[in-house]
This record gives C-alpha cells, structure tokens and sequence, in this order.
C-alpha cells in the first residue's frame, strides 16, 4: 500500500513538472503554430537565474522568504526571455511555421551552449529549504516534500490558467485563437499581442519548473531543459495541442506511466511505454485527447 | 494533368539552366567529378595549412577530421531527402545513424561476427526499423509528424542510455561511456593510425553514394512527385497518387542511408558513445541542411561538411589566445561551438533563407555592380 | 455611376501556390444595397473577398488596387481593415465551435465603442436565448445568424459576406435572406452567393467572374433574365433557380 501513494504520489510529482513545461508549449503551438524548441531554454533559465539570486540577489536566500524571493526572480528572468525571443525572433517571421521552428532550434542550442559557457557543463547544487530536503507521512508512505511542493505549485499555476482563460478578455482572445487565428484577426483583433502574451505565460511557468525542478532533482546543469523537454512535447502531443486541460490528464498518465513501469518493470521501461501510448494515441486519434487535430 | 506534377519544382531549377557567364561555364558539369578527384588524392598531399588544420594534410588526425566531415555531408544529403526534397520535418533522422552505429558496434565486439556482417545486418535492420517506425509516424503531418519522430528516436536514446543487459553480467552498449569498438577481427586495412586513410576514402566513398543516390531518386519520377508533396501535398492526392506510400519510400530510404553512415561513422572513430543517438544530432543536421541550402544538390554536402569542421576546429578556436585574451563575456561563448553555430544558424534563417548555395546568386549582381566601376 | 462607390477593386491578380487565381480583375461596389460576386465554383469568387479583407495566404502575391473610398486596404494587417469598418463574414461560417454564443459575441466587442446587442438580438432572438450553449452544437442555420451577428455588434462601412446560404435547409435560407435583406438597408454588402433565388431576391448590382476575369458586371435583375448568359457564366439557367 505504501509503495502505491509512494509511486503514485511522485508519479504526480513528475507530473507536475512535465504539466508546468507543457501547458506553455501546448498553448504557444496551439495558438501561433510555433514548436517551441527553445522553450527548455526558458526552463534553464529560470533554473539558473533561481540559483544565481539565492547567492547574490539581496533579500533573496536558500530558504524561507528569501527562497520565494530566489524562484519570483528566476520566473521573472525567464518571462522576460521569453518575451524577447518571441518580439525579437519569432514575430518577425509571423506564419512562417517553419522558419520559426528552425529559430527556436537555432535558440535551443545556442542558449543551452551559453548557459553552459557561463556556469560550465557540471551539475551545480541547488540551493534548497531544508524543509524540501525532508519527508512527509501521507498513508504510511514517506514521500519526499519536493514532490509535493510541485504538485501543489503545478495545481495553483493549473488553476490560476484556467481561471485566465476563461474569465478574462485575453484568455478569451488565446481560446478563440487556438481554434481559429484567421477568424479572431478577422474580428478586429491584433492576436500578434496574445502571442506575446502566451510567450510570456509559457516562459513563467517553464522558469517556475526550472526553479522547482532544480529543488526535486538537488541540482542543476545546462542540459536539464532539453531531456525535460521531450517529454513535454509527448504530453502536449497526447493531450492534443492547445488544451491545457488536455495536457493535464496527458501529464498525469505519462507521469503515473513512467514512475509505475520503471519501478515494477526495469527501469527505463517507463519511459519506453510513454513513447508507445504516444504511439497508440496518435493512431486511434490524430487530434490526441482533446483540442484541435494536430496535423496543422 | 499529369504535367503540373511532372514539373521540377522552381527552386531548383535556375541555378543549372541559367546559362553562367564565366568561361568556366562548359567546365560546370565536370566539377564534381574533379572536387572527387581532389578529394581522393587529398591523402597524398603533405600541405601544411596552420590555422585550418594542426597537422598535415594526411597526418591522421585530419584525415579522420576529414573523414567525419564526409560522413556528415553523406547523412545531411540524405537528410535533406526528407527535409528539402519532401517537406518532412523528421527529428528523429539520430536515430538511424544510431542504428548504424550501434548495430555494428554491439554485433561486432558483443556478437564477434565479422564486419561484413555485422554491416550488412545494421543496414537492413536500420532500413527495416525505418520503414516501420515510417510506417506508424507517417500517418500525422507536420509538427505532429516532427514530435512522433523525436519521441521514437528518443526511445533509441533511453535504450542506449539504459545499457539493456542479455545474459551476462555486461551490458550490451555500454551505456553513458559508450562501447569502444573491438577491432582484433576487423580486415588489418581499417585498423591502426596508419591506415586512417583507407577510413577516409570509405568516407568519401559514402559521400559520393549517397550524393548519387540522392541525385537518382530526385531525378526520377518518384523524386518529382517527391517535390510535388513538398510544395502542395493535396495536388498529389488530387491525382490518384498516394502520398503516404512516396512519403515512406523517402523515409525508408533516407533511414537506409543515415545508418550505412552510422557504420562508417563507427569504424573511423572506432567506437559508439551515446550522443548520436541524441536529438541534438538530428537537430544539427537539421542545422547543416538549411545553412547549406535544402532542396539543392550540394547545398547540404557542404553544410554538412563546414558544419562538423567548425563544430571540431572552434573548440581549438576557443581555447586559441586570441579568445582566451578576449573579455570574459566575449570568450566564454566563443569557446562553445554550440553558441557560434546556433548564432550563426539563426542569421542564417534571417538574412539566407536558400543556406549557402544562394550566397552566389545574392553576391553575382553586387559583384558586377561593383566591376561596373 | 453617379454616386462614389465604397469599393473600388482595380486590376487585382492574386497569385498562390503558382497558381494565377485572379488575373486582373476590376470592379466597383456601390454604397447602397447587395452587390454580388457570382461565377462557378473555383473561379475565385472567395479569393477575391480574402483578397479585400487581407487574408491571402502568405504564399501569395496580390497585386492591384483595392481602395474603400480613397484609402488603400492593400498591404494592411486584417485587424486594422476590420476595426475600419470591413466587416467579414467567412464561407463555412467559422464560428468558434469550442466558445459559448457569448462568448463568440463577446469577442467582437471593442474598446470605444458600445456593442450593438440590442440590434443583434433584434434580428436574432435565438442568439440571446441560446447565449450559454456551445457555439458548436448550433444548428448550420443558427451558426451563420451567429456569424452574421458578431459582425454587426459594430459599425460598418462594408460587409463582405461569403456564401451565407451554403448547405442550409430551404426554409433558413429564407431567413437568412430576410436578415441579409435588412441588414442591406443599412450598410453596403458585398456577397457571394450560388443561389439564384436569393441573388434575385438580394442584389441590385452584380459582378460575374469567370476563370478569374471579371466576365461581366451590371444590373442583377437584368442578368438573371438572360438564360442564355447566366447559362454560360453560372452553368445554370435562372429558371433552374432551386428553393
């Protein structure tokens, strides 16, 4: 029984994270048709900008307030990022999917190479509440407090999302968009801006898996973005492009997918099965779990 | 009907059928044949070129700088096949090579069997897992078709990564090190620092395969409905043709090319070592093809050719004295290939969209405006 | 024509793909009533309209003039030419089949000015009543009053309104004739239109192409009373008018 909230719980952890790098990627592409290679970057940098502020940013720390002082200015530096590389890079090439593509590609490798010009190619330690280092009794199972910080930061950002999107008038403007960009333009509306803005929201939450991801895994290396992100891209392929909430059961399944099958099977096994539910899902339905058909 | 198909596509042409006006213009089709000659005679030359290479021209060190080059130049040709010639945005290309690499690699030093088998086996596995795995991808388009390949080249990555044990207590491809080639019961003439150069003309030998390969299929009639996917996939269907068959005929045979790479690959760096199963790899060739210019015949040869040179001589670049006396901030980035080559990339998507074999075009006029004077 | 036109289309040829869609064409549309843009399928009757509007694919190449009043709407993004008084209603209606009804209506609405729901609402009461359904599982019928209606929240200076009647039961053609013919009363249209019995019921001018070339343009009434010409222009004869 024990060995099941375990497994499950940080099968939810895992989750999380993939959850809070997908729902960004998955609205970017659902809304501007841009697979966003570069969107690990924006993961490392949140990560990297997190670790840099618990050492050197005043009133920042490794724990306490200080630590939400550390992550706030890790989102905010990968927020700005990716802000800039969508009004830089991107917006010049509006509708040219593939050269867009081939940018974040260019961006992916670059960012990942100066990032690791900067603080080496070596795992550096993260700064960490001590707090996060401990475990938790949930039903006989001693589970560890990072995972359940991510699962909780990744229902609040779930939460927050939806809340956004379907109260707001932008959120209004980004789901119309993600159905038919044409149409929304063909209203009298500038969606150039909601692409800014789902940039902006994207790069926040891969920022905020960054710092986090930082705190589960203790470290912190230049490539963790990338390995990450592959995942993500499976999860907004099954949750179907565009749908946060699709993304969430599609994050949730991986997740339990993976842990379960790596610990009963052989390890590495998990990850194998994840790419054949991939497989199965793409061939019983193209659109994935929900939102529009994954073909454009 | 037929006819609008049956057309090459526009990009292509111009540059063989505008007549040049240089006077080496009757000498044109007789060019690669030279740059072959040259480049197989490369071994006996003792040139010294400081700067581009650290030793001669055939110390072994640049001829299996050389070799790799070639390599490269053959898997992004047959890359392009996919991407320039088919508009497929495979990201899974990695895991052919791989393939190649691995297969011979593990059926050689694992398995003891003979190169020539061990070869042949890689190839027609490599072909088969293409045409297979082709088989399910192709059946999304597009960024759905991009995502399906990466994820089934990433199942090839965790297979390495996780060193599957058979039996015995060792692993099968010996996971994060890598596997180092066993080479006591390979032919004496692909063994040793001296005969690096038989590597290299294998090398060659590949490039100018695939280069013909290549060259064959996107002249034939496959090749033009080929280019007719890339440029209005429903213009085929409308026809009666079958785009999804095409599609996998390219994707097989691509996948077919990448992994004879992955052999010769192995045998010159005498060894697999997990990141060419990577998605950077695929990423890279993705890179050499568009900074050479997809779609034509020699634009991604000589991406992927410039690629791997640079990718090998900047590390030497950046740790040269003229970047370390640099500012930090300027030197540190300089020292990582990486960040040159994705900077250079990203411009290159800007400012060249046709990669380096538009270079000419785009200069012609401003060299004659500047002769005018 | 005495009066000033509110379109003006000169020359326009629009390339895509390769393919030389229009191939300079010319016409004008008046400032009162239904002009309508006719032809058989594929001659591109809906390439011009995009044209207007600025949704060419970015594959191709629109060349010409296309003016309303003495602005260029030529190399504008859509949303400015909307926000100016173009209002679009695309073929297939393209309503936001994931949205509520509100919520599609509430997407037309803009800063600065007051949604007109009242005569939305006027013309449409199922739209009020229906406001929290999915636009999605709307009847055809109802989706295109849906289409029609955002597009009247605001002020325009020209509709272009792209075969509204497509693959609707006979009776919701006539309505969705009734509301075309009110909402003429008020504000130029330019519509493309198959229907022969809504066309002669609708348009004062019209304008058939044909492969791409303005074929001819005139009186509707007169046009539909020539079998022989709309036989050949249309492929129908006007008293094959069905519905």
């Amino acid at each position: 029984m024990s060995t099941l909230v375990l497994l499950t719980l940080t099968g939810l952890g895992v989750a999380a994270l993939y959850l809070l790098v997908a729902s960004g990627l998955s609205l970017v592409f659902g809304l501007a048709d841009v697979l966003n290679f570069a969107h690990g970057l924006f993961l490392g940098v949140g990560a990297y900008a997190t670790w840099w502020a618990a050492d050197n940013l005043p009133g920042a720390g490794s724990d306490g307030f200080g630590f939400v002082v550390a992550v706030a200015f890790g989102v905010l530096a990968g927020t700005l990022v990716a802000v800039l590389v969508e009004l830089v890079l991107i917006r010049p090439l509006y509708s040219r999917t593939i050269e867009q593509v081939l940018v974040t590609v260019g961006l992916s490798l670059a960012g990942v190479a100066l990032l690791q010009a900067t603080w080496g190619a070596d795992a550096r330690p993260f700064p960490r509440p001590s707090w996060t280092r401990e475990v938790t009794g949930v039903l006989g199972a001693n589970v560890p407090n990072a995972g359940l910080l991510l699962i909780v930061a990744a229902a609040v950002v779930l939460g927050g999302l939806l809340a956004f999107l379907h109260w707001t008038r932008y959120g209004l403007v980004i789901r119309a968009g993600v159905e038919n960009r044409e149409m929304v333009t063909a209203l009298g509306i500038d969606v150039r801006k909601a692409f800014t803005l789902v940039f902006a929201i994207g790069g926040a939450a891969a920022a905020l898996a960054g710092a986090l991801g930082g705190v589960y895994f203790g470290t912190v290396s230049p490539g963790q973005g990338g390995s990450l992100l592959i995942f993500a891209f499976i999860v907004v392929v099954i949750g179907g492009m565009g749908s946060v909430v699709g993304s969430a059961y599609a994050a949730v399944a991986v997740g339990l997918l993976q842990q379960f099958v790596n610990y009963y099977g052989t390890s590495g096994l998990g990850d194998i099965c994840v790419v054949g539910l991939l497989a199965v899902v793409l061939l019983l339905r193209p659109q994935g779990l929900a939102g529009k058909v994954a073909t454009a | 009907m037929t006819n609008s198909v049956v057309e090459a596509p526009p990009a292509q042409v111009p540059d063989e059928l505008t007549p040049g006006r240089s006077r080496w213009h009757g000498l044109r089709p007789f060019l690669p044949l030279v740059a072959l000659v040259v480049a197989a005679i490369v071994p006996y030359s003792t040139v010294n070129l400081p700067g581009f290479f650290e030793g001669p021209l055939n110390s072994p060190g640049t001829l299996q700088l050389l070799a790799i080059c070639l390599v490269f130049g053959g898997l992004a040709a047959g890359y392009d096949l996919l991407f320039g010639r088919t508009g497929m945005l495979s990201f899974g290309h990695a895991l052919y090579f791989a393939a190649g690499v691995y297969g011979t690699d593990v059926l050689v030093t694992r398995a003891g069997l003979p190169l020539w088998q061990a070869a042949l086996l890689a190839v027609t596995g490599g072909t088969i897992l293409a045409a297979l795995l082709g088989a399910v991808a192709l059946r999304t388009v597009g960024i759905a078709f991009a995502m399906v390949t990466l994820a089934f080249a990433q199942v090839g990555a965790i297979v390495v990564a996780r060193d599957f044990k058979l039996g015995s207590g060792e692993g099968l491809t010996g996971g994060e090190e890598g596997l180092p080639l066993d080479v006591s019961g390979l032919p004496a003439a692909l063994v040793g620092v001296t005969n690096t150069v038989n590597l290299y003309w294998l090398a060659l030998a590949y490039l100018t395969l695939v280069v013909f390969v290549v060259h064959r299929v996107s002249g034939s009639p496959t090749g033009r409905v080929l280019a007719g996917l890339r440029d209005d996939e429903r213009r085929i269907g409308v026809l009666g043709l079958d785009p999804y068959r095409f599609k996998l005929v390219a994707f097989t045979l691509a996948g077919g090319l990448a992994t004879a790479g992955g052999v010769v690959y192995c045998l010159i760096v005498g060894g697999a070592s997990p990141h060419v199963t990577s998605s950077e790899l695929t990423l890279s060739l993705l890179v050499m093809v568009v900074l050479g210019g997809p779609g034509t015949r020699w634009g991604p040869v000589l991406g992927g050719i410039l690629y791997m040179y640079l990718d090998h001589r900047l590390t030497a670049f950046g740790s040269s004295d003229a970047v370390e006396n640099l500012p930090a901030f300027l030197s540190h980035p300089l020292s990582q290939p990486l960040f040159v080559l994705g900077t250079v990339f990203i411009l290159a998507v800007y400012f060249f969209p046709g990669g380096l074999t538009s270079l000419k075009s785009r200069l012609t006029p401003l060299l004659t405006a500047l002769r005018r004077r | 024509m005495s009066v000033e036109p509110v379109l003006t289309v000169e020359d326009l040829s629009v390339r895509i793909a390769g393919l030389h869609i229009l191939q300079g064409v010319s016409f004008t549309v008046a400032p009162t009533g239904v002009t309508v843009l006719l032809g058989r399928n594929g001659v591109g009757k809906t390439t011009t309209l995009r044209a207007i509007v600025g949704l060419t694919p970015r594959s191709g190449d629109v060349r010409g003039t296309i003016r309303m009043g003495v602005q260029s709407l030529l190399a504008r993004p859509t949303h400015r030419l909307v926000r100016g008084g173009l209002g679009y209603v695309p073929e297939d209606r393209c309503v936001f089949a994931g949205l509520t009804v509100a919520e599609n209506l509430r997407l037309a609405e803009r800063r600065g000015s007051t949604p007109a729901y009242d005569k939305v609402f006027a013309l449409f009461p199922e739209l009020d009543r229906r406001g929290r359904q999915r636009a999605g599982s709307l009847s055809g019928g109802q989706q295109q009053m849906l289409a029609i209606g955002r597009v009247l929240l605001n002020d325009n200076r020209l509709l272009l309104v792209d075969e509204p009647t497509k693959g609707l039961a006979p009776k919701v053609v006539t309505e969705v004739a009734e509301v075309l013919e009110r909402v003429a009363e008020s504000v130029p249209v330019l519509l493309v239109e198959q229907n022969l019995a809504v066309v002669r019921r609708l348009a004062k001018d019209a304008v058939v192409l044909s492969a791409g070339k303005v074929a001819w343009t005139g009186n509707a009434q007169e046009l539909l009373l020539e079998t022989a010409l709309t036989k050949s222009l249309l492929g129908v004869g006007s008293g094959e008018v069905h519905a």
